[in-house]
């Protein structure tokens, strides 16, 4: 008879949320997890909510950079472009 | 228009191809610099290096991995050279069981006591989720290291996850357990700093 793995409660499926979307957990894992999201709504908004945070992180480009910062960096390029050797 | 186009344009003199470039990256590469070296002024020096490096064409772009892996190894040689940070302690303890959410938000049989908040009543409100981006970034920014390279790496800058083993020197398991670490983090900022009613 093969054995079946017992259910997965909430606070384990949290802990495999992460690896789920990664695509890593091992086929027996992943069915579980699923099992258990397809009846617990609360899991179900917390990986929702994993989702959200991963796909807001990379929703804005450019990071606020220093004017002047900016101003150094183009100095430095067009020392270089005119002048290679002393770039 | 895409990065390695960028790139062809720098390389050919064209500053403003150069400024998109840096507007686009610099502030990753201070950020990834910040996990090998010590103190601000370094990592914005090997970033400088790093530029300078890319206009010199020293290390080709050949398209075999995405521009920003490019770029970021190169960053990452040059910090590891510097490596005022001796020996990096890389705090990941395998013993560690690691639980990511607080157990009192479960009851005794494991199930969700205090269930996860929703970030906001509205789905579709453009406002909160602006709030909701600006929250992950700022939580990101704090979280701590290893944790902050990881998710920027993987989720912010959407490198794979044995990308971002290779440029941190770390293993992929090991990444994998910081991501799930450091997005549980970010998560539960948000939720709590949502619910706070912050602006």
């Amino acid at each position: 008879m093969k054995l079946t793995a017992p259910p997965l409660v909430c606070q384990q499926a949290v802990e495999l949320m992460s690896d789920y979307l990664e695509g890593s957990l091992s086929r027996r894992d992943r069915r579980r997890l699923e099992k258990h999201l397809a009846a617990c709504p609360h899991c179900s908004t917390y990986l929702e909510q994993i989702r959200l945070t991963i796909a807001a992180s990379g929703s804005v480009g450019s990071e606020d950079l220093e004017p002047a910062a900016l101003d150094d960096l183009v100095e430095l390029f067009r020392r270089f472009r005119d002048d290679p050797d002393r770039g | 228009m895409d990065d390695a186009e960028l790139l062809e344009r720098l390389l050919a003199g064209d500053e403003k191809a150069f400024t998109e470039l840096v507007v686009r990256y610099n502030a990753t590469l201070i950020r990834l610099a910040l996990y090998y070296v010590n103190g601000l002024a370094s990592a914005q020096d090997v970033a400088q290096d790093t530029w300078i490096a890319v206009m010199r064409g020293a290390d080709r772009f050949e398209g075999r991995s995405s521009f920003k892996t490019w770029l970021f190894r190169i960053l990452v040689n040059r910090a590891r050279t510097t490596g005022t940070k001796e020996s990096r302690t890389i705090p990941v303890d395998p013993t560690d069981s690691g639980a990511t959410v607080s157990a009192a938000r479960f009851d005794g049989g494991g199930a969700w006591r205090v269930p996860p908040e929703p970030f906001t009543e509205a789905i579709d409100n453009a406002v909160a989720n602006e709030k909701v981006i600006r929250l992950v970034h700022e939580s990101i920014a704090s979280l701590p290291e290893p944790q902050r390279s990881v998710v920027t790496l993987r989720d912010a800058e959407g490198l794979s996850t044995m990308e971002v083993a290779e440029l941190l020197g770390l293993s992929e398991a090991n990444v994998r357990v910081i991501l799930h670490r450091g997005r549980a983090r970010v998560r539960n900022d948000v939720e709590t700093r949502m619910q706070g009613g912050e602006s």
